[in-house]
């Protein structure tokens, strides 16, 4: 992916350690705008921490990362990494979004409030702007007809549509999403994979899928990433790395959660 | 009447009548000062947890100690001070005004570490959901996580708001004609019968307290059904 003059996330050397554990050993990475990728790997290989030294939720220890070339982490002269000033290192984080596992919606909000509370008091945007772009948002996921709802009156996938739906009317340039289809029934998960897969086709966004559906990341994804140990192991077309994967490590991890 | 004080003093109704209305509208300052008292206290316990999260370091120690200070001196030795210390430094307002800054000030601290729990208890999640969309600090504190920590902290606050209504007696050793001065300085020594004012200002106290104590759980019940 060395093709594009320059990629719009770049990362260098990356390091994050929790106490004596070492999560992120060395990630380089390099990404293009508008590609969709899938991060796949054992638990506990880096992929979750990854997105959220991304969604600047950790502090790495080294290394840096630019978004469009701006520095979102930096290294200063003593080999620790930095960030920019406060109003930078804002601007830059409204470029990026991220949905959760545990979907983290505001139970005290209605499902429309959810959507327009950070578009209000974040961008600025009128309330009347920010609800007709929250409804339109909340059509594209599936569900405008819950926009005066409350989470706890919603499932699970619903909860979910809701929190991609909240991400997306900020307006990222890049999408983090990790293991958003975890804590879903099995029936709810074809919907949201469907939905990212689509959102994914726009190429409107960078995305990072941090995912267990191997048929996903296969069929929906430009590359796939493998991680382990805190590095990542195999980079590549989402074919080659499922039909001919360069190391022995891949092929078992691939092995043993296709057999299930 | 030797005699009846020898054998205890008996209950007079007619007596007992007599007063009620006195004590009533001495009541009617005791309820004052302790909702004015908890409104400082609901206000003041919001500042120390503030200040005990803030990033500035020296903020977040001086609410630490601001916090335990308060929560580890007697009440009544904080409202001496107000009442006899301060105005020998210019400070001074009337015994009212005194006594509503004291139980506020006293209570603010126990409110804080009840705000504090609840603030622990929302998941950390909520807080990530903010960073992620990039809410600055302040948002996130009033309109994201204080209104989620607020419901589950009702009925703790409802316990120190019976509490302060209660400690509010102390305000009598200031000279506030609550209800227990009035029924002890104005009344008991007035008439020479301690046993119907103070055995009013008693029931009078427990009806309020279990008519507080309704109300605070219906608003619980009301906040419940909310979610």
């Amino acid at each position: 992916m060395t093709d594009s003059p320059e990629p719009f996330i770049q990362i260098r050397d990356l390091h994050k350690s929790f106490g004596d554990l070492k999560v992120l050993q060395g990630i380089n990475l390099d990404i293009p705008a508008g590609e969709m990728v899938s991060v796949i790997g054992p638990s506990g290989s880096g992929k979750s921490t990854l997105l959220r030294v991304l969604m600047t939720l950790e502090r790495p220890e080294q290394g840096e990362v630019l978004i469009g070339g701006e520095p979102l982490y930096s290294m200063d002269g003593e080999g620790h990494t930095t960030l920019p000033p406060k109003a930078q290192f804002r601007a830059l984080r409204n470029r990026i979004g991220m949905v959760f596992q545990h979907f983290n919606l505001f139970p005290h909000m209605t499902v429309l409030r959810n959507v327009t509370e950070a578009p209000v008091r974040v961008l600025g945007v009128s309330r009347k702007d920010a609800k007709a772009e929250a409804m339109k948002y909340l059509d594209e996921v599936g569900l405008a007809e819950k926009a005066d709802a409350y989470p706890a009156q919603l499932s699970g996938g619903q909860k979910q549509r809701v929190a991609i739906a909240r991400a997306l009317a900020m307006h990222p340039e890049i999408m983090l999403f990790d293991e958003i289809t975890s804590a879903l029934d099995p029936e709810l998960v074809g919907g949201i994979l469907a939905l990212l897969d689509r959102l994914g086709k726009r190429k409107e966004m960078t995305m990072l899928i941090v995912t267990h559906h191997m048929n996903f990341a296969r069929q929906s994804s430009d590359r796939v990433l493998f991680f382990d140990g805190g590095v990542i192991l195999e980079d590549g077309k989402p074919d080659d790395i499922f039909t001919h994967p360069t190391h022995d490590r891949t092929r078992e991890f691939l092995k043993s959660v296709l057999e299930v | 009447m030797n005699l009846s004080l020898a054998t205890g003093a008996q209950w007079d109704w007619a007596f007992a009548w007599e007063i009620l209305p006195q004590l009533l509208s001495a009541m009617r300052v005791t309820v004052t000062a302790t909702l004015l008292g908890m409104s400082l206290a609901v206000f003041g316990g919001l500042l120390l947890v503030m200040m005990r999260r803030s990033h500035i370091k020296t903020l977040s120690r001086s609410g630490y100690w601001t916090i335990e200070f308060i929560r580890g001196t007697p009440l009544l030795i904080q409202l001496y001070f107000f009442y006899y210390v301060l105005p020998e430094y210019g400070l001074q307002q009337s015994a009212m005004v005194t006594g509503v800054l004291a139980l506020g000030l006293h209570y603010s601290s126990y409110m804080a570490e009840v705000y504090r729990a609840g603030i622990d208890a929302v998941p950390k999640g909520q807080w990530e959901a903010a960073t992620a969309l990039n809410f600055p600090p302040k948002r996130t504190f009033f309109t994201l996580i204080l209104p989620q920590a607020i419901p589950p902290i009702v009925p703790a606050s409802g316990n120190y708001l019976v509490a302060m209504f209660k400690d509010s007696v102390l305000l009598s050793t200031i000279t506030v004609t609550e209800v227990l001065y009035t029924a002890r300085d104005d009344i008991g020594s007035d008439r020479f019968r301690y046993l119907e004012p103070l055995t009013l200002v008693g029931v009078l106290f427990l009806i309020v307290s279990l008519i507080s104590v309704a109300g605070i759980r219906r608003l619980e019940r009301h906040l419940e059904k909310k979610r």
